[in-house]
């Protein structure tokens, strides 16, 4: 029933997939875990409306040949029960974990941030669309208004078109001037100059941003201000995420270190807490590439293959220089903070509106004078976005991290009761 | 290419769909509703924000990270 493994890696997207190919040679046993029904993470999701780029079917095609690595997908992390030990939940079952070494590749989610409307059917991430219209969802023929702020926007527009959506809008909060100063930089990552004039798009527009979703029972359209001025457009859907945030709730809840809103790792990609590496997303946000390089290092050095890490710094510091560039021309106009109204639902878990939890002196105090971030997300959504309105540190997730069934936590203890 | 019900209504779906898909095929895409009783639709698509949570054949599963099987019984509201 449980499992054993010598190294365990949790998220099977390019970090994941790339650690556990890195240490499989060393024939460690090897289990991967993640919480979407196939491998390749949100970068390189599969689905009937997707295509997957060939680097991502090789790897994923190797990772399923290695004999010494299990791939669980549909499995997520419910507790860390004992030292070294996860307990684990998939559709069917629950189990316990027990690993030596273990590396975090949890990723990151969108900035979802709170705005009149927001919770009407048709608005969703950015990101989120992309993965949605990906396993599948129909946009034949809609109107498509895409908002926020990164190059997950023009990923997003580009997948919504090429399955037949008629893009209408794609709405940047960031400026000119820090937009062109951030593409003028792309021919130092010529792979990544190709993929942006591919992705440009004349529906485009800077210093612009979400005001509100408009509709009664769905969404029917948008009011964005664009370059100063109010304008409203008809639109079927309303694709809208603010950036990513690391997902270091696990990492947190295990005891390593956070740094800023990342998992603190050092050059070996090893975190605050002995045999715990990170690697990707979860460590700061930095695109595939990145995710990649890190994955490879922190499984070259969970299995002591230190040297063969040692020689993958530089093509780690020559992505970490365009994630540094991606994050700053991206910054986030303050401005934004000013979005939510007084009725406006910032917790959609509990239906908590900004009203009540603003005004508190932090996430604790907003919590249990209102039960915003208690419901089924666990704070993931609301708990980002105060992080970015008023500065709050969400407190470390205490488990279960995610709705789990009564049997799962039956696996703990398997005493009979006296 | 799997056979299902979503809210009472049969569905033929391309294989590798996923169920948040199949119920925007099937109908308006709603997933729950909410404490005060709105209708919500999946929102972040990636397994966090828990929006598209549903009942697939009595147990509690999440519609964007849910791929779609034969026999399937999909339920929206209680």
């Amino acid at each position: 029933m449980n499992e054993y493994a010598d190294l365990l890696i949790i998220g099977a997207g390019p970090a994941g997939m790339s650690a556990a190919l890195a240490a499989a040679p060393s024939g460690a046993r090897i289990v991967v875990l993640d919480d979407n029904p196939l491998s390749g993470g949100q970068i390189w999701r599969d689905g009937p409306q997707a295509s997957l780029p060939k680097q991502a079917r090789q790897l994923r095609e190797r990772l399923h040949a290695c004999a010494n690595i299990r791939h669980h997908p549909g499995t997520r992390v419910i507790a860390c029960p004992g030292h070294k030990q996860l307990l684990v939940e998939d559709a069917d079952r629950g189990w316990l974990i027990d690993y030596d070494k273990l590396i975090l590749c949890t990723g990151a989610r969108e900035l979802l941030l709170p705005f009149p409307g927001w919770t009407l059917p048709g608005v969703t991430g950015a990101g989120g669309l992309q993965a949605l219209i990906k396993g599948g969802l129909p946009v034949q023929g809609e109107r498509v208004v895409i908002a926020g702020s990164g190059p997950l926007l023009l990923a997003s527009a580009a997948t919504a078109k090429h399955n037949g959506a008629q893009v209408v809008r794609i709405a940047e909060q960031a400026s000119l001037a820090a937009v062109a100063g951030f593409a003028l930089q792309l021919p130092r990552w010529p792979g990544k100059l190709v993929q942006s004039l591919y992705l440009f798009d004349r529906q485009y527009r800077t210093d612009t941003h979400v005001v509100a979703a408009l509709g009664s029972d769905r969404l029917e359209g948008v009011r964005l201000s664009q370059q100063g001025t109010i304008v409203e457009l008809d639109c079927d859907r309303l694709a809208c995420g603010f950036g990513l945030i690391p997902n270091v709730q696990l990492g947190q809840a295990l005891g390593c270190e956070v740094t800023g809103s990342a998992l603190a790792v050092d050059a070996w990609q090893a975190t605050s807490l002995a045999d715990h590496y990170a690697a990707g997303e979860c460590t700061g946000f930095g695109g595939s590439e990145l995710a990649l390089v890190e994955g490879e290092i922190a499984g070259l050095a969970a299995v002591g293959e230190t040297s063969a890490a040692e020689q993958l710094w530089p093509r780690r510091a020559r992505w970490q220089g365009f994630a540094r560039a991606l994050n700053g021309a991206f910054r986030l106009d303050p401005k934004l903070k000013a979005l939510a109204q007084a009725d406006t639902l910032v917790c959609r878990c509990e239906d908590v509106p900004y009203a009540a939890i603003a005004g508190h002196r932090d996430w604790r105090e907003a919590k249990l004078a209102s039960r915003c971030g208690m419901g089924a997300c666990q704070g993931r959504v609301c708990g980002g976005a105060l992080q970015y309105l008023f500065d709050w540190q969400p407190s470390p997730p205490r488990p279960p991290f995610s709705p789990a069934r009564i049997e799962t936590f039956l696996c703990v203890d398997e005493t009979p009761p006296a | 290419m799997p056979d299902m019900i979503v809210d009472g209504r049969a569905l033929h779906v391309a294989e590798g769909t996923t169920v948040a898909a199949a119920l925007a095929l099937a109908g308006d895409g709603t997933t729950r509703t909410s404490v005060a009783g709105q209708r919500r639709a999946p929102l972040c698509g990636m397994g966090i924000c828990q929006e598209c949570r549903v009942t697939i054949n009595g147990r509690r599963r999440l519609a964007c990270q849910t791929l779609c099987q034969n026999d399937m019984h999909v339920q929206t509201r209680p």
